[in-house]
């Protein structure tokens, strides 16, 4: 059964002048995740507002168990969960006070309020912060403290948009950590992402958007097959660029990129291992000495970039140099 | 969604404005100390206006203060109303299943409770400085209880301002902007009809102004501040204020609800 289904969603700003969804369809079967995929501005977190009823989409359809997100907000608001980008708590008060707040806005009676909030700070390791303003806490623990008050009810449906933008690497393998044992409660999760290792990590189905719409659809295994499948990576010296590019073309068979920055260049290859060993060869014969050699199957990076024609992470610097490898490569 | 809900989902977002003041004592000493503040200038410094006031400027100045302070709330609502629209907390609690009214209700009663304790510690200051209401128990009562109303209908204009506001120091600044001029030009501090005569008239017929001798004259003074035209709204200052206070509802209450419904639908 699908728990949120999503027909055709248009949503508009500015009397159209911004399209932030252009017919965006997507669906999650129950009790699975579905990583939704896509660079700022692709209209992720338009879709999560529109699921989870803060907006009204211009057209289209969408239910959350079986439930009109238009027709029937109220229905949809007791059944779900929303953690935002931002950690959407009370920030001068406690995590116990914000836990109680919202727990009795979803109209537990004061003693289940207060029962469920200590069941969810021990569950999210916040026990010993519980009592301190939100202000104190890291980044971390607000998201985990926000994730939590999403959970009070215990959602059929749980909406996380880009759960750990702007945390530090401990603070996402924490959250990575605490959304795989909510999964293993069978959860039914939506979750946004601009980061294409967490929606492998996590989600059962990617959905990858774009522009308000949705490009390419399936497991990670898949959309990893759909780019082709290995690719061959070596890092050589700057002198040894071109030598070295020439080699791989030949052995491969296939269109080399090369990133002039990082020394890398990078092509996909049919014949796995053999080409490897063929490239080492030649490499030996022309006295190349490579400083890194592998054989890649691609990241949801490639994927991505395959697919739309650009990097996910617009806003990072690895995606200058992407460019530059483009404009770079032509000279 | 049953009314008994609506009442208890608005109870506890005020139940966490209260919680908020515990946390941070701070805003609730600077609200009450900024008032006395001006309750001790206003007695001293402008105290020799009051020549021929019974009782002395004191007197007329207590009820001016009051509507003046309640006033100012409106500010403090729109910036705590914008400061939950920035930190997301509007968005969580519109996804929440509890009834459309309740944020802001329970908001405009915080506040309301918040002018209570202020009003009640200006009062006390005012009795130190010298201001004795000369009517009843019983009006004097009522006189409180139609300041309390008055910065309660304002409350909603503040709701609106911070629903709409994209940032809560821009709002917090324009409502100043506005509340401050319209404090002034009235007749709390000093006689309007010393006044140019195209701000007479709006002082005649300012809300504040209207506010103000009604409470004077609910305190029991003889507001010599203000009947100078003889226009209706200075010779029936409690009738038009309460007109004022339920016009002021009737627009920004469903204006504000409807906003907060769709709060964000543009952003």
């Amino acid at each position: 059964m699908k728990s949120v289904i999503a027909e055709n969603l248009v949503k508009t700003y500015r009397h159209g002048e911004v399209k932030a969804l252009d017919g965006l369809s997507l669906d999650v079967e129950e009790g699975t995740i579905l990583g939704v995929l896509g660079p700022n501005g692709a209209g992720k977190t338009t879709s999560v507002r529109v699921l989870s009823t803060l907006l009204v989409p211009d057209s289209g359809r969408a239910t959350v168990g079986g439930i009109d997100v238009v027709k029937n907000p109220q229905g949809v608001r007791e059944i779900i969960g929303l953690s935002g980008q931002y950690a959407a708590l009370d920030e001068t008060l406690s995590g116990w006070d914000n836990l109680v707040m919202f727990g009795r806005l979803y109209h537990l009676s004061g003693e289940q309020a207060r029962v469920r909030a200590q069941e969810l700070l021990e569950q999210f390791s916040l026990t010993d912060a519980a009592r301190r303003p939100i202000k104190t806490f890291s980044g971390g623990m607000r998201r985990r403290l926000d994730l939590a008050a999403s959970l009070i009810i215990r959602p059929k449906v749980l909406f996380l948009d880009e759960p750990t933008t702007g945390l530090d690497p401990r603070g996402r393998m924490d959250m990575w950590g605490v959304i795989k044992s909510l999964v293993s409660e069978g959860v039914t999760l939506l979750l946004t992402t601009q980061y294409l290792e967490e929606a492998d990590q996590l989600a059962d189905d990617i959905v990858v958007i774009d522009h308000g719409r949705v490009i390419a659809r399936g497991t990670s295994d898949q959309l990893k097959n759909q780019v082709g499948g290995e690719r061959l990576e070596v890092v050589v010296a700057q002198n040894e660029l071109v030598s070295a590019q020439a080699i791989i073309e030949r052995v491969t068979g296939a269109v080399a990129s090369v990133d002039t920055g990082l020394r890398k260049i990078s092509a996909p290859v049919l014949t796995g291992t053999n080409a490897l060993i063929d490239v080492v060869r030649e490499f030996d014969t022309a006295s190349i000495r490579p400083l890194d050699l592998a054989l890649k199957r691609p990241s949801l990076d490639d994927v991505f970039i395959s697919i739309t024609g650009h990097a996910a992470e617009e806003t990072e610097v690895e995606t200058t140099t992407h460019k530059s490898k483009k404009k770079g490569g032509k000279k | 969604m049953s009314a008994k809900n609506s009442v208890s989902d608005a109870l506890v977002i005020t139940k966490r404005q209260l919680q908020q003041l515990i946390r941070v004592p701070e805003v609730l000493i600077f609200n009450t100390i900024q008032p006395v503040m001006f309750v001790l200038l206003f007695r001293y410094v402008f105290g020799g206006l009051g020549a021929g006031i019974p009782g002395g400027y004191v007197q007329l100045l207590m009820p001016g203060i009051f509507v003046q302070t309640v006033t100012f709330t409106l500010a403090a609502t729109a910036q705590g109303l914008a400061q939950d629209m920035e930190k997301g907390l509007i968005d969580r609690f519109r996804s929440l299943p509890i009834s459309r009214s309740a944020v802001v209700m329970g908001r405009t009663l915080g506040d309301g409770l918040l002018n209570i304790v202020v009003l009640v510690v200006m009062g006390v200051a005012g009795y130190i400085v010298g201001w004795r209401p000369t009517a009843n128990g019983f009006h004097i009562f009522l006189g409180f209880l139609m300041l309390l109303f008055f910065g309660y209908a304002l409350s909603w204009c503040g709701v609106f301002a911070g629903l709409i506001s994209k940032d809560a120091r821009v709002v917090a600044n324009v409502s100043f902007l506005f509340t401050f001029p319209l404090t002034f030009l009235s007749n709390a501090f000093a006689s309007t009809t010393t006044m140019p005569k195209p701000l007479q008239y709006f002082a005649e017929w300012n809300p504040v102004s209207t506010m103000v001798a009604a409470a004077r004259q609910l305190f029991g003074f003889h507001n010599t501040f203000g009947v100078t035209a003889h226009s209706y709204p200075s010779e029936h200052p409690i009738v038009t204020s309460l007109f004022y206070m339920v016009l002021l509802m009737a627009i920004f209450m469903p204006l504000s609800v409807r906003r907060y419904k769709s709060a964000n639908n543009r952003s």
